[in-house]
């Protein structure tokens, strides 16, 4: 182990970050462009589920597949491996900020819109804070999901935890795998735990149950 | 009645839904400033659609509707909306804010300060009689009827002039709608703001409104003012509504003497002889004659006793006319004079005009009809079984010598 750590030690540190980094900017660009997109979705039914089945046969596409197809639009790197991990954020935040918004009891929509609230303002100040529990839920879902996929974005030169396993498959050194694995599966856990801090904080204390 | 300002006015207003469905059909309305007006009929009877069109809710296919003069089709809708306080029936309060953050949703709408929102929520509690720390909870720790009392002041917390309400307290178990209908009423009465109610309940409508609008399929069927309604219920359909209970009670509160007086009653003038009042007397078979000048004006009356005592040294009626006698006039409440007749034990009332003329005379036999329609309806009376002695009652009043049956009571 800490032999381990002395060889690695600096390389660890490196790739995690890559890790963090590109499944960062990824899940950050779905949360920008799938909640508004979800937001909007509610205002028209039949796009709404175009859209949807649209994103959800995307996400059927294996992931690996999705990562090779990026290769010759946008080359190797870092960016194909975020535009494809974006890719895959979006389905499960679209979703449930469409479902979110969706069950908002109508009562309310009728409520806000009867005292006079804009369109946005019945958005911003009733639709979204009693949506976020099952928004925030989307996004948890895909943070997690896109932290996973990342490790595979190093076969398109991406970096990322994924060479530390990727070199262990090759070299046969069970250790890389091992510790690249690991990190990933703590990344995960701490930014499922942290966004659910996140979802405490958002939601409005008379919802928290 | 004085002039009132119409804070609402329908000019022939359509709503068609897609489809085809029609709403409203044609309907011509005017909702005066002060008014507690209830949109009363069954479902889809498109009284809730003629309420949400008034804040444009929902926008009417054809027709113009003017709130406080102007075409509310050319004014801003939200704008609009937050003139006009809304009550909905499921309370409609936001979970996910505090009961002073519901209050005062409008009021920060339109950008009141923080002081003066505060001071109007403080003012709008106590006016509920709800404690003031309940303005820091959330709804979902209020019971119903405390959540509909913070609905109906969030209504009023921009001084709203004209206030919906949607069935407000239909959720509500019948004590607490109780005492929020008492509330309401209060506060409209106090406050002077204009309400249009919707509900199905005709009890309802006749303790709060002062304009009742009967809608059925679409069509105002009537618009009048509760007792109107009751009274002179315009159709069938008005009167199902109403109920038969209700009419009936209605009747004995409503009728005057003049509509069961007997018409024709025996009377003479003080001019004639003793001779010829015994003859009326034995022809009509009565004990007393009610005694008019020429002009038909009520002056006394003689009876039978009397006549018998002084016969021998009076000639004329008026010699042993009676002027000390009980009258009602013709348009006071029959109520009124059937606690009279019963408690003083008279055997019947004359009936007078303003004038002083006599028109009739309320009868014991009347009062029985009038209790026994009231108890078994008027159906009954005419083809029950225990018709025949009530049929005889019920074809004196066209009978001249009616006052004669009414004596021997």
């Amino acid at each position: 182990m800490i032999d381990f750590l002395n060889q690695h030690g600096s390389e660890l540190v490196t790739k995690t970050w890559e890790q963090l980094y590109i499944s960062g900017i990824a899940l950050a660009l779905g949360i920008t462009i799938a909640v508004p997109l979800g937001v909007i979705l509610t205002r028209f039914g039949k796009t709404a589920k175009v859209v949807i089945g649209i994103a959800s046969m995307l996400q059927t596409v294996p992931s690996l597949a999705l990562l090779a197809l990026m290769i010759p639009i946008f080359g190797i790197g870092k960016i194909p491996a975020i535009i494809a991990l974006f890719i895959y954020s979006l389905l499960p935040i679209l979703r449930n900020t469409y479902i979110g918004m969706e069950d908002v009891d109508p009562i309310l929509k009728d409520s806000a819109k009867g005292m006079g609230m804009t369109p946005l303002q019945s958005v911003l100040k009733v639709e979204i804070p009693m949506a976020i529990p099952v928004i925030m839920a989307g996004i948890r879902l895909s943070a997690v999901y896109v932290i996973a996929w990342a490790t595979l974005a190093s076969y398109i030169g991406a970096g990322g935890l994924g060479d530390l396993i990727f070199n262990g498959l090759n070299l046969f050194q069970p250790d890389l795998i091992i510790g690249g694995t690991i990190p990933v599966t703590l990344l995960a856990l701490l930014a499922d735990y942290l966004l659910g801090r996140l979802e405490k904080w958002l939601t409005p204390v008379s919802l928290r149950s | 009645m004085p002039e009132k300002n119409p804070i609402v006015t329908f000019k022939d207003i359509e709503k068609v839904y897609r489809g085809g469905n029609v709403a409203i059909e044609h309907v011509n309305l005017t909702i005066n400033q002060g008014d507690f007006v209830c949109f009363i009929g069954r479902s889809g009877s498109g009284k809730t659609t003629a309420m949400r069109m008034i804040n444009r809710m929902l926008e009417p296919s054809g027709g113009v509707i003017l709130y406080n003069g102007e075409d509310i089709h050319k004014t801003d809708a939200v704008k609009l909306r937050r003139q006009i306080g809304y009550v909905i029936q499921n309370i409609g309060l936001m979970p996910h804010m505090t009961i002073y953050e519901n209050i005062t949703l409008v009021p920060k709408l339109l950008k009141w300060p923080e002081e003066k929102r505060r001071k109007k929520a403080e003012e709008l509690i106590k006016l509920v009689e709800l404690p003031e720390d309940f303005l820091e909870r959330y709804p979902s720790e209020l019971s119903g009827g405390q959540q509909q009392r913070v609905g109906v002041i969030r209504a009023l917390a921009a001084d709203q002039d004209l206030i919906l309400m949607d069935e407000p307290f239909g959720a509500l178990d019948p004590i607490t709608r109780e005492s929020l209908q008492e509330l309401v009423k209060h506060l409209q009465e106090k406050l002077g703001k204009t309400v249009v109610f919707v509900t199905h309940d005709m009890d309802e409508a006749l303790k709060l409104a002062t304009q009742i609008v009967v809608m059925d399929s679409g069509h105002v069927i009537q618009n009048a003012t509760p007792s109107e309604i009751l009274q002179h219920p315009a159709n069938s359909f008005v009167e199902e509504l109403i109920g038969e209970d209700r009419l009936m009670q209605a009747r004995a509160d409503v009728t005057t003497v003049s509509e069961i007086m007997l018409k024709n009653p025996v009377s003479i003038t003080p001019g004639r002889s003793l001779v010829e009042a015994i003859r009326l007397m034995r022809k009509r078979r009565v004990d007393t004659l009610l005694v008019t000048d020429d002009d038909n004006y009520l002056k006394g009356y003689i009876d039978i006793e009397t006549l018998d005592k002084s016969y021998r040294h009076a000639t004329s009626v008026s010699d042993i006319l009676n002027t000390k006698i009980f009258y009602v006039v013709d348009d006071t409440l029959l109520r009124d004079t059937v606690d009279r007749i019963l408690k003083r034990g008279l055997k019947y009332v004359p009936v007078v005009d303003h004038a002083g003329k006599l028109r009739g005379i309320v009868t014991r036999a009347a009062i029985v009809d009038m209790v026994y329609d009231t108890i078994w309806g008027d159906s009954d009376a005419e083809e029950g079984a225990p018709g025949l002695e009530n049929t005889e009652n019920k074809d004196n009043p066209t009978k001249s010598d009616s006052a004669s049956s009414s004596k021997e009571v």
